[in-house]
């Protein structure tokens, strides 16, 4: 382990985000914790250099992006180019430790960007440890379409993410969204999907019907969403690549609506109303025959599958209120989970399996939290007036969730924040957004 | 059937949609209160002092039933609304009704769909028990997606903790 890494170990352990021992201090430790924020991590990421003059604006734009993508964690700081000593000019050469020191750079981010005349581009980078003198693993390098230009810019900065931090990268993965507009009382909904920063924008559905809570299929290729176009809510699944769309299944007669994948993408489960009831099924996905999950004459709803598929976590309100269950996949006792002040929804099993992520309502407060998958450890991450329906970034350390603001000119705007509850930020929208839904880590 | 005739010719002509829409007649209760929309669709809906047209139905006997805070329960209010609503529909079997279910913005988006079905279902079960067939019935909850209310406080959400029923011309539920 690099003195780099080791420090930031320190930070994410002193926070509670990685089960990693506290390592003594040694070795050139620069991020200082005070009341519980860590000091970023200062890196430099000098433009990456064209390898030839078509490749210029493009080697430009991609040095932003991972600058961003690192910058926008919370964990990393960048140290302006302003302030660079050394200059990259050429991205085999020996780097010059001592002038990053010197600018207390403690990651360099180096690269080179070709662009062919077939239209591809070839993006190299070197990520170095400059207290150590040491490269943090090899150069690599990714090609593909110069229209794909900002996700290779994420797959290097998931790259640059992952070495330091030891954690899996969220950067280059996508957010199925409810873009909104229009009034309160008569608010327009329609599907949309971008970039996890908020770029690329695409709508998949016009706003002719009202649309909710969509979710991803685990290879991220397909939607369910609930969908008002009969007049009913009615779950559709949604085809990505084509933008086209078919009920889940020929359920006439209910209202359905809370969809969620199972870990496989091989099942559904979602909840249906019946006579006023609300309980949860599943089915088989190219079956007709969905299987009864609950059987209470309480709401049951907003379930969501342990990422090995074994179990559900659901809210119902059989105690009276809303609180948060666990149940074995194909139903059975359900054991309650949530036990603080207040009322629990909207529980999603983070992908990595240690956590449930939760819409909290009390004392006329939202929050979003987490708790272990037992109900113990409980934090609350966020507080406002309204904030609800957190998801899972594909690495399971940072939530994405809805924060809607109060009164008749109240809208709704996407957030996230980390696990540890910093780093609370807007996500970039053209306008009102709800309800998102991030993507599994894109091939 | 003038009148109704009247009203379908209407609706075709102020390009509202065809059978099967909820939302047919206005969306009950919202256009109660005769805003800008309003006007329009009450000379449509019929005289609210003709005991046999929609008006009456949905503005002297009243087409909105309100639920307190995470409640399904009928007060003793809604009941003698609904008992009105009964009668009518018991008088008019030519009309149908879908039973609009909603919440106010305080609850999960999820759990206010379930909430809002719960509504539904409580006023379609007293209109039953009350003699209206239950294929001339049906329910739908918009949770917290149509608040009637828009302020974020006590006064708009017990306005919006609803159940309207909207009627329909028969055949088309």
């Amino acid at each position: 382990m690099t003195p780099m890494l080791r420090t930031l170990c320190l930070a994410l352990a002193a926070l509670g985000l990685s089960a990693m021992p506290t390592l003594a201090q040694n070795g050139p430790l620069r991020i200082v914790i005070e009341e519980g924020v860590i000091e970023p991590l200062p890196f430099a990421a000098p433009g990456f250099l064209a390898e030839n003059p078509s490749a210029a604006e493009f080697a430009d734009q991609i040095t932003r992006v991972v600058a961003a993508d690192l910058a926008g964690t919370g964990l990393f700081r960048e140290i302006p180019q302003s302030a660079h000593i050394a200059r990259i000019s050429n991205f085999d050469a020996p780097v010059s430790y001592a002038d990053w020191k010197a600018i207390n750079a403690q990651a360099l981010v180096t690269g080179s960007v070709a662009l062919g005349s077939d239209g591809r581009l070839n993006v190299k980078f070197r990520l170095f440890d400059v207290f150590s003198g040491q490269p943090m693993g090899d150069g690599l390098q990714f090609g593909g379409g110069s229209g794909n230009w900002r996700r290779i810019a994420h797959k290097v900065a998931d790259q640059v993410y992952s070495r330091i931090t030891g954690e899996g990268g969220y950067f280059d993965s996508r957010v199925v969204f409810v873009s909104e507009s229009g009034p309160k009382d008569q608010r327009l909904k329609r599907l949309a999907i971008m970039d996890y920063d908020g770029a690329n924008v695409q709508y998949l559905t016009d706003s002719s019907a009202i649309v909710l809570a969509p979710r991803f299929s685990p290879d991220g290729n397909r939607v369910l969403f609930t969908s008002y176009e009969t007049g009913f809510p009615r779950i559709k699944m949604l085809d990505i690549a084509s933008v086209t769309s078919q009920p889940l299944a020929d359920l006439s007669g209910n209202m359905t609506f809370a969809p969620r994948f199972s870990p496989d993408g091989g099942t559904v489960i979602y909840s249906v109303e019946q006579g006023g009831n609300t309980d949860l099924y599943a089915l088989a996905l190219g079956s007709n025959q969905p299987v009864r999950l609950t059987n209470a004459p309480s709401i049951e709803t907003a379930p969501s599958f342990s990422p090995d598929g074994s179990r559900v976590v659901f809210e119902s309100d059989r105690s009276g209120t809303q609180q948060l269950y666990v149940m074995p996949v194909g139903g059975g006792e359900p054991t309650r989970i949530s036990f603080g002040e207040g009322r629990y929804g909207t529980p999603v099993w983070s992908p990595r399996g240690d956590l449930i992520a939760f819409t909290k309502q009390n004392a006329g407060r939202f929050h979003i939290g987490v708790m272990r998958a037992d109900g113990s450890e409980e934090r609350l991450l966020t507080a406002s007036f309204l904030d609800e329906g957190p998801t899972w970034a594909p690495n399971g350390r940072v939530i994405m969730f809805t924060r809607e603001s109060a009164g008749a000119g109240g809208s709704a705007q996407l957030y996230s924040v980390d696990i540890s509850g910093r780093n609370l930020r807007a996500v970039p929208t053209e306008g009102a957004a709800s309800d998102p839904a991030w993507s599994p880590l894109l091939p | 059937m003038n009148k109704l005739s009247m009203i379908l010719l209407l609706a075709g002509a102020l390009g509202v949609s065809a059978c099967n829409n909820p939302d047919r007649f206005g969306a009950g209760g919202a256009d109660g209160a005769g805003g800008a929309g309003g006007g329009i669709m009450s000379a449509a809906l019929g005289d609210p002092n003709d005991p046999n047209s929609p008006a009456y139905f949905n503005q002297t006997i009243g087409d909105t039933v309100r639920f307190a805070v995470d409640q399904s329960v009928l007060t003793p209010e809604s009941q003698n609304v609904l008992a009105g609503q009964a009668q009518w529909m018991n008088q008019h079997p030519q009309y149908n009704a879908v039973v609009e279910g909603h919440a106010d913005e305080q609850g999960t988006r999820e759990y206010n769909i379930a909430l809002g079905a719960r509504r539904a279902a409580a006023v379609q079960e007293f209109l039953i028990a009350q003699g209206v067939s239950p294929a001339r019935l049906r329910t739908v909850s918009y949770g917290k997606e149509r608040p009637l209310a828009i302020c974020s406080d006590e006064a708009c959400y017990a306005q919006n903790r609803r159940a309207v029923t909207v009627i329909t011309v028969g055949g088309g539920v």
